[in-house]
């Protein structure tokens, strides 16, 4: 009895998509063999022993993970997707308290005091979720918004944003680009003026992931008239105070249960000493933590890349076309064998890079190549996965069509493909000569 | 395929043996409902000559049953009541990786009983309660905590018969388990309700569902289980013979299922059952 129960429950809290197939023949929709269309993890083919950067507690840690996707998560997603929302303080609770925030976090800040390498394992198991949204969110709370106040910040400044932030008390967001700025950081409005104790913020920030729901922001303001890349400084700014102004949630093409807000500062009163760090730092401290950024998005999109093609193969094999299934005309089965070696090759980047990285090298070049790789192909495989899915894959009942919208845009944010190509032809000396 | 948790509790008068030690074995088995063959991850296929079914690549999972079972470990030792918590998985290298669940989420040790290959395959609940017993009997246990069945085999067998082989009481499916004293209070999910019933220790307890909710293993604590010690031991050495008595002759899966059909009236719906000869 119980153990039915369970079961069923695990089914339900599992597979929170199904769908059917029309018979075109017969007038009469029938409801076919219920395919659980939850996403596969992939099949890694190295033992534990041979990974190239992952041991046991890797994947214990990856395994924990999901647990909480699983079941905190997932059943939900439909329901956050459709009201635009889902909630930040409770996950992030969830997550902070289980240790997943603070990977990468110095310990005496609460954080694990672990190697890049185990963040990657969490970015790679936040694919799971069926969404683009929530990992994105996650993301910009566990690595945007919080390292460079863990590498800089006063022992001040770390009690009242970081610690709480690392367990999952205060839910953080990062206010960097603006409406007149976005690949162009450096050209950003937002003024600090200091007036004796404090700066008065006034500008406008755009793009803010948890905008809406954060306790505070990490922020780039201009604080005082040098070179554009020396003027800069990050401030933590609590979003309750008097003048901060959240005008709008952004209505978008996907992303839709991560609240994306427009936020705008009316002489904003803050103290001097949230700035992060020295004053004129803020875009060099931004511009330290862009590897972890962008390796961090390729692990979140290998995983969803392999969910989809696993989704695909599921699907493709039970619905039937002219009497066979579709999985089995040769374009079909060639192309995601194709699309899968991408991946694989998109793998090998990410990890030689993670492996370079935790051992102190630069790894700017590598990142960057994977990030552009990284969005095109997720581009790529969601369009032609979304193509054998035929009518159904333009339906929203399934998570083809949910991840087509969402991935979209790993091409745009975190560091646009153009900007990604400028870094590697500087890299390659192709740039013009001044 | 193997299953056994066991929970060893110290019990608090001076009348009872001071050494307590929380056993908790975990199986090594299917994270899926096996009446469905569907997983949560992949479908699971019979072999060909349907023998078994193919486990090759398909990710394994504690039992969920083990799972409660190891919480009920912890808390108690969480409470005081216990002292030590020991976690026992009988299988092949693999099983390391459940045993390191269990000590992530608060067991002490682990004991690792290697079993590989055929006689894995072929291991069932009547030798793993005798290796069970003997461990039980070594570590001179107080309480043995099970998952109530595994959700591979269904078999609901190996709580049971290790209590038997020990002679000890047991307290099976149980969903509330408080230490009074020497006593054990279990109160027991049965089909007509809820039974209460007291046992002496030692006792061996089985899990059922809603006995508590596991934690997660939190990060901190995986990375503490690196840490921890699991023993290695072989069923020869217990003094226990894993030779099986029973042979599985097939693995059939369990019959497609065909498409529906909608119907617009009651009166279309009786009348096609009429037709299909279902009344």
């Amino acid at each position: 009895m119980a153990l039915r129960g369970r079961c069923l429950r695990f089914n339900q809290l599992l597979s929170s998509r199904h769908f059917s197939k029309f018979t075109s023949c017969v007038g009469v929709r029938s409801l076919s063999e219920n395919v659980s269309s939850k996403p596969v993890t992939s099949n890694v083919p190295e033992t534990t022993g041979d990974h190239l950067i992952y041991t046991q507690e890797h994947f214990a840690l990856k395994e924990s993970l999901r647990k909480i996707i699983d079941q905190e998560i997932n059943p939900y997603v439909d329901q956050w997707e459709a009201e635009g929302k889902f909630p930040a303080h409770k996950i992030f609770k969830i997550l902070g308290s289980a240790g997943f925030l603070g990977v990468n976090k110095p310990v005496e800040d609460g954080g694990l005091g672990l190697d890049f390498s185990y963040s990657v394992a969490v970015a790679e198991e936040l694919g799971n979720i069926h969404c683009g949204g929530i990992p994105m969110a996650i993301g910009v709370q566990s690595d945007m918004a919080t390292p460079a106040l863990a590498r800089f910040g006063s022992a001040e400044l770390k009690k009242e944003f970081l610690i709480p932030s690392i367990m999952g008390d205060k839910v953080a967001c990062l206010g960097v680009s603006e409406v007149g700025a976005g690949s162009d950081v450096s050209s950003i409005m937002t003024k600090a003026v200091r007036k004796g104790d404090e700066y008065v913020i006034s500008g406008g920030k755009m793009w803010t992931t948890n905008g809406t729901q954060a306790d505070w922001m990490c922020l780039l303001a201009n604080t005082s008239d040098g070179p554009p890349h020396r003027n800069k400084s990050l401030i933590c700014l609590p979003m309750n105070l008097p003048g901060v102004h959240i005008a709008r949630k952004i209505d978008k093409l996907g992303m839709w249960s991560s609240d994306t807000a427009q936020v705008f500062f009316d002489e904003v009163r803050v103290p001097c000493k949230n700035v992060i760090g020295q004053e004129g730092m803020g875009f060099t401290y931004q511009m330290l933590q862009f590897q972890e950024e962008r390796l961090w998005a390729v692990a979140n999109v290998l995983t969803s890349m392999d969910n989809i093609i696993q989704e695909t193969i599921q699907y493709t094999r039970q619905r039937k076309i002219f009497k066979q299934p579709v999985l089995y005309h040769q374009t079909v089965h060639f192309r995601l064998a194709e699309l899968q070696t991408e991946v694989e090759l998109l793998r090998s980047l990410l990890h030689r890079a993670t492996a370079l990285y935790i051992k102190g090298n630069d790894v700017t070049k590598l990142a960057s190549m994977a990030k552009l790789k990284g969005g095109r192909l997720v581009r790529e495989v969601c369009d032609s996965c979304l193509q054998y899915w035929g009518g159904m894959g333009f339906t929203s009942d399934v998570l083809v069509s949910r991840l087509y919208r969402d991935t979209r845009l790993m091409s745009i944010g975190g560091g646009a493909d153009e900007v990604m190509l400028g870094i590697i032809c500087k890299y390659m000396d192709t740039l013009p000569r001044k | 395929m193997g299953s056994s948790t066991s929970l060893v509790p110290k019990s608090v008068t001076a009348a009872i043996n001071a050494h307590g030690f929380g056993y908790f074995g975990c199986p090594h088995t299917f994270g899926q409902v096996g009446y469905r063959l569907k997983r949560t991850e992949q479908y699971i296929r019979v072999k060909p000559d349907n023998s078994s079914v193919v486990t090759d690549g398909v990710k394994h999972s504690m039992n969920p049953f083990c799972e409660i079972a190891v919480e009920e470990a912890v808390k108690l030792k969480e409470k005081k009541l216990i002292k030590e918590v020991v976690a026992v998985s009988c299988g092949p290298q693999q099983v390391q990786e459940t045993i390191r669940t269990a000590l992530a989420m608060g067991a002490d040790r682990g004991i690792h009983v290697e079993v590989t290959g055929k006689d894995y395959e072929t291991l069932g609940p009547l030798q793993v309660s005798k290796i069970m017993a003997a461990l039980a009997k070594k570590e001179e246990a107080q309480l043995v905590i099970l998952g109530k069945q595994a959700i591979d085999d269904d078999c609901n067998q190996t709580g049971q018969m290790t209590a038997a082989l020990l002679d000890w009481p047991q307290g099976t499916f149980a969903s509330e388990l408080s230490l009074e004293g020497d006593k054990i209070k279990v109160v027991r999910e049965i089909d007509g309700g809820l039974e209460t019933i007291k046992i002496n220790t030692p006792a061996v307890v089985t899990a059922d569902l809603r006995l508590n909710t596991p934690r997660y293993a939190t990060l901190p604590n995986i990375m503490k289980a690196k840490k921890k010690k699991i023993a290695n031991v072989k069923p020869a050495d217990l003094g226990v013979d894993i030779t099986s008595r029973l042979e599985v002759l097939r693995v059939d899966e369990p019959p497609q299922r065909q498409a529906g059909m909608k119907v617009e009236t009651v009166d279309d719906l009786v009348g096609k059952l009429k037709e299909a000869g279902m009344v």
